[in-house]
Order: structure tokens, then sequence, then C-alpha cells
């Protein structure tokens, strides 16, 4: 018996980073309430992910590997996700705030009667319960939260918590789940990618981001060419991608990607709170606006008040010089 | 088509960060003086969806429940002057104190008191604390398929497809009916209604439904069939302290900017 199950999730690298994530935070916490760490993994091909997951934390690893689960569906990933907590009776349920997190969590959690918390930013033990805190009301808002009934299911803001260090002394039991035969009811048929140009926003140590304040789409182009002199991805606010001058996958926000960068320049974005919910963990935030008054000067450690349009290309030529 | 929308009337969430309190010791966000409540903005999005699905398919209704105080009215009457057909509205002191659990459990029980529809529509989170998960345990009470966080949702002969919005593109998914969707901003601007429809609209009915016409025990919903508990509510604080880069020109000002980041070892 696990005290901790993780839900982790795989790209090229192997292992997600918010799995490692996952990881980090469920053996800070398994150590409190006893028991060990699980980790379960669903997909096609997962024998190399499934090989890292005790050097980042795990002592076993349950495997669903089939062609049926290569991606994300509701009906295919359900019944799988119930028969391995069923297996692993944790005491905790951890998965990402992602795509996969938002949709499993709360179908999964009901189907096991119990309740889903999402988007925690911290976890704490308190006696047998994880209280979490996370945000609410648009960023304005923090809620301390447990689960009342088990297992405890909790998704998890993606760089909220910290991995272990990798100890490839250590390795985890594989235990591989048997998959039926889905029975899909909604069914996936295709898939738009996104141009995945340059640097992933959430990958990102520098984003260079625009607001409705740019004034049109054309202004996004001078962003990428900062961007280009600093490694930075490109992200936008609502406004901007509302308005459709940047594609909704580069939104930043509540609604959008979270990020949390070492340096985040928000060029002609005023700071409402549901676009500081994305950015919000930034370890510096830089602005760039005309108004004096804008909420996002509360946020960022350095300002420029002024218009961007003079500011951008003297900025960007002192960025070049300095970084030669 | 039939269709049934949830909808729920929150404080303004655009209500400026200054003017947004709470009152940490009864763990309550206070009435923002001068600003009233709106219905959730992804539940008028999904309003929009259903009266596009109905118009499409040339018949059918659309129906509107909503769980919560008096002022949840105000989330149905807004639905139905936007052009939805009858509204539900979930009131009894019961309810008070729920969480999404207990919200979810309700309205699937007025569900299939209503007769379980073609389409259920729901935001994709309450846009006051932020969950996004009512919808999905709707669906896995009433034993349906879904889809959640959708930009586009189109009606295809009996099925419907949608457009889920994922972290590195969309996917198109197809579903039977009947099936739970959920709504994302992306799926753009719903319809404002105009005043004569505001007018319309308080002639339609609102039927009110309490705990025990749902076959619900006073036990089982609100803050006694809980299953989250909340222990605090408050506001965060920002530590940092601006240091705004002065400068007679465009030049200076980024010259002195990129300096401080360079002494904060930030580049
Ligand atoms: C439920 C909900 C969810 C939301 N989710 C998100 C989300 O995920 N992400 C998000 O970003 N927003 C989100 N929003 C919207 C959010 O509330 C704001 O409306 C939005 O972030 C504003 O975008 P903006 O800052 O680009 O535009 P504005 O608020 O219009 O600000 C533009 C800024 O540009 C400045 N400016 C104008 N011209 C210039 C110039 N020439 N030079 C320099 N500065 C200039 C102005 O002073 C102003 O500060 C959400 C809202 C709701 C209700
Ligand atoms: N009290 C309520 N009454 C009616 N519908 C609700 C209520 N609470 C939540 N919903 C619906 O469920 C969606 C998701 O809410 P939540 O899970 O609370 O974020 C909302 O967008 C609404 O469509």
């Amino acid at each position: 018996m696990a005290s901790i199950l993780v839900f982790g999730e795989t790209d090229e690298a192997g292992l997600s980073a918010p799995t490692l994530e996952m990881l980090g935070a469920a053996s800070r916490l398994s150590g409190e309430l006893g028991g060990g760490v699980s980790l379960a993994l669903l997909g096609s091909g997962l024998s190399d992910a499934a090989a890292s997951a005790g050097p980042a934390g795990a002592d076993t690893v349950y495997t669903a590997d089939a062609e049926s689960l290569a991606s994300y569906q509701t009906d295919s990933y359900l019944p799988v996700a119930q028969g391995i907590v069923e297996q692993d009776s944790p005491a905790v349920v951890l998965m990402s705030q992602s795509s996969m997190g938002r949709d499993l969590a709360p179908r999964l959690a009901t189907r096991l009667g119990t309740a889903a918390i999402m988007d925690s930013l911290g976890l704490e033990i308190d006696g047998d319960r994880v209280k979490a805190t996370r945000s609410c009301y648009g960023g304005n808002a923090r809620q301390v939260v447990t689960v009342q009934t088990d297992p405890q299911v909790i998704t998890v803001r993606p760089k909220s918590q910290d991995p272990l260090e990798a100890d490839a002394s250590r390795s985890a039991e594989v235990v591989a789940v048997d998959v039926a035969e889905p029975n899909l009811r909604a069914r996936t048929t295709g898939k738009e990618q996104a141009e995945a140009e340059g640097i992933r926003l959430e990958d990102a140590e520098v984003v260079v981001s625009g607001g409705r304040g740019l004034g049109g789409p054309e202004a996004f182009a001078d962003l990428e060419s900062l961007a280009g002199v600093l490694t930075a991805a490109v992200g936008s606010s609502r406004a901007a991608c509302d308005l459709g001058w940047y594609p909704p996958s580069q939104q930043v926000g509540l609604t959008g990607t979270v990020v949390s960068p070492t340096l985040y320049v928000a060029i002609a974005i005023s700071g409402a709170s549901q676009h500081m919910a994305g950015c919000g963990g930034s370890k510096n935030i830089v602005a760039i606006n005309k108004d004096p008054d804008a909420p996002i000067f509360s946020f960022s450690r350095f300002g420029i008040v002024d218009d961007y349009k003079k500011v951008l290309p003297a900025l960007e030529a002192a960025f070049a010089q300095a970084l030669d | 088509m039939d269709v049934i929308v949830c909808v729920k009337q929150i404080p303004d969430p655009e209500t400026p960060a200054a003017a947004f309190k709470v009152d940490e010791a009864a763990m309550q966000v206070l009435p923002a003086q001068g600003i009233s409540p709106v219905i959730s903005p992804f539940d008028a999005q999904a309003v929009e969806a259903a009266l596009r699905i109905k118009d499409a398919s040339g018949d059918g209704t659309v129906n509107i429940i909503s769980l919560g105080p008096d002022s949840a009215r105000d989330a149905i009457k807004h639905s139905l002057a936007m052009g939805a057909d009858e509204g539900y509205h979930l009131k009894d002191e019961a309810f008070e104190g729920g969480d999404a659990w207990t919200t979810a459990l309700a309205l699937s029980r007025a569900i299939q008191h209503l007769g379980v529809p073609d389409v259920l529509i729901f935001g994709r989170q309450a846009a006051d604390w932020d969950q996004g998960t009512v919808g999905s345990i709707v669906a896995e009470l009433l034993d349906l398929p879904s889809a959640t966080v959708l930009r586009a949702v189109e009606l295809n002969g009996e099925s419907i497809t949608v457009s889920r919005v994922v972290a590195d593109g969309f996917e198109n998914i197809d579903l039977p009916t009947p099936c739970v969707l959920t709504i994302s901003n992306e799926f753009g601007d719903p319809r404002y209604p105009q005043l004569r429809q505001i007018m319309q609209a308080a002639r339609k009915q609102v039927t009110e439904l309490t705990a025990a016409d749902l076959g619900l025990d006073a036990s089982d919903v609100g803050a006694a069939g809980s299953r989250v508990q909340m222990h605090a509510l408050f506001q965060p604080t920002s530590d940092v302290e601006v240091e705004i880069i002065e400068g007679d020109t465009p030049e200076e000002k980024a010259a002195g900017l990129v300096n401080a980041l360079r002494e904060a070892k930030i580049l």
C-alpha cells in the first residue's frame, strides 16, 4: 500500500517535468504520512519512462502500456486509472493540472466515491489529510482546503513543487497492468498541433508577453524579435488572444498557460488578476506600460513608464549589446 | 435537440483587485461596493453554445438550471433573456455551504427530474472558486460521455463534434448524445440580451425546486454533505517594490533597465 499514487505523464524527454515535481512532493509528503510512493503511467511505449521512475522517487511504477492509451481520452483512461487506484489503494492521488488532469481528476474522484481539489499551489500534511493551498477568484484570493473522503485526489500546478535530485541507485518495482479494449463513447478523431515554433512557454527561462496595449497583431513580430535576442518564449494576455492577435496556445493566465520563468517581461499588459494568476510565480517581472498606475507595476521588480513603441527598439538593441 | 445548461451567479470576476476584499474569519468574499454579481462568463458562453445547437437542429428547448440563493435567479433571467426557454432554480437553505460534489449531486438530480436531454452544457469553471469540476462530476453521476474545455461545438447529424483546447493545440472529438460538454473562453463572445428580450424574459417561467423535490435529504447536500472542507480564505500579498527606471529618452530607459537587470544578476 502506497501512501501516495502519482498519475504521471510522459513527453519526448521521458517523465514530464510536472511528473518529476509531483514525485518530489510525494516523497516529501509520504515521509510524514508513512507508506511509499507509487507512479502510474498510462500510454504506449512506456519502458524508458518507467525506468526513470525509481531514480525520480517512486517505489512502485504501474505501467498500462497499450496502443489504445497512446493519447488521453476520457473513456479509455478512466477505467484503467480506476483499476490502478483500486490495486494500490493509496491515501492520496496526485495528478498534474494539465489537460489530462483537469478532465480525469474529477471524474475519477467521483467514480471512487471521493472528491478532487484542483490546481493546488502548496501541499502540507495535517494529521492524515493533505492541506492544499490553491488560488481562487481569478488569483485575487487563496483558499486552504482538504478532501475529507478517501482517497484524497489533488491536482498540482506545474512548477509549484520541487523534484528530487535523480538518484540512479534507486529503482522502482514495475507492475504491468492489463488493459482491456476500451469502450469509447467520446472519440478523438484528430488533432491540430499549435505551431510549436521556438521555445515552449512553460519551459522558457525568459518570457516576453504582449497585451492589448500593443494595438495590433503586427507588434507581436517585434516581440518575437526581442524574444530571439533573449532566447525567450513569447506569450500574450487573453485580451490579445481574444482579438485574434496571437494564438490561444500562447495565452498566459488563469485559463491559459502558467509560466514561472526567471524573467517575465510584460509589455502593454495591465496586470489583471487573471493574467497574474499565470505569471505571478515568475522570479522577476519587468513591465513596460505607458500608464504609471497600471496594476502590473505592483507585481514588478523593474518598470519603464513609456509608450512601448518608443522603448522596444532601444531595448532590443541594449539587450543585444549586453548579451553579445 | 434538447439542451440543459447549468449556470452560476458569481461576484463580477472583473472586479478590480483593489476593490476585492475577503472576510477571513467568515471565509467569505465581501460584496464589492457598487459592483453587481454576474452570470459566470463561461456559463454565458455555455448558454450561447446551447442556443446555437438548438438553432442548428431546428427544434428543441434550452432549459437553464442554477443552484444558489436568491441572486441565482438573475443568472437564470440573463440566460432566458439570451433566448433560453425555461429556468429552474434550486433553492433551499439546505444547499448552503455546499461544495462541488453537493452542487453536482443536486444538479444531476434536477436533470433527472426534468429528463436527461440530448446535450448538457457547463462552463469550464465557475469564475469564483476556479475549480472546474462540476460538469465532469455530473457526467460521471449520470454515466454520460463528456468533453471538457471546448472552443467549438457543432451539431453533426445525431452526434456532436467538438474542438477541445489542450496544452499544445486542439483535439477534435465526436460524441454521441446524450453527452456533457464544458465551454472555454475561446468559444467567443455570447450574445448580449437587448432590452426587449430582457422584458420578454421577465414573463418566462422560473420554477423553484427544493432538496426534497429532488429526493435529497438535508444531510446529503450543503455543508453536511460536502466532501471538501475549507480551512482558510485570504488575499495573497505581494512584497515586491517596483523600481521605475527613469531616463530622458527611451534609449536611456532601455539602457538603465538592462543595467539594472545585470546588477541584480537576472541577466
Ligand atoms: C474568468 C476570466 C478568466 C480570465 N483569464 C485570463 C487569462 O488566462 N489570461 C489573461 O491574460 N487574462 C484573462 N482574463 C482577462 C483579464 O481579466 C484582463 O481582461 C486581461 O488580462 C487584460 O489584458 P491586457 O492587459 O492585455 O489588456 P488591458 O487590460 O486593456 O491593458 C492594456 C494595457 O496596455 C497599456 N498600454 C496601452 N497602450 C500602450 C502603449 N502604447 N505602450 C505601453 N503600454 C500601453 C495600458 O496602459 C494598459 O495597462 C480573464 C478574465 C476572466 C473574467
Ligand atoms: N451553483 C451552480 N448552479 C448551476 N451550475 C453550476 C453551479 N456551480 C457550478 N455550476 C456549473 O458547473 C460549471 C463548473 O463549475 P465549478 O466546477 O464550480 O468550477 C460552471 O461553469 C457551471 O456551468
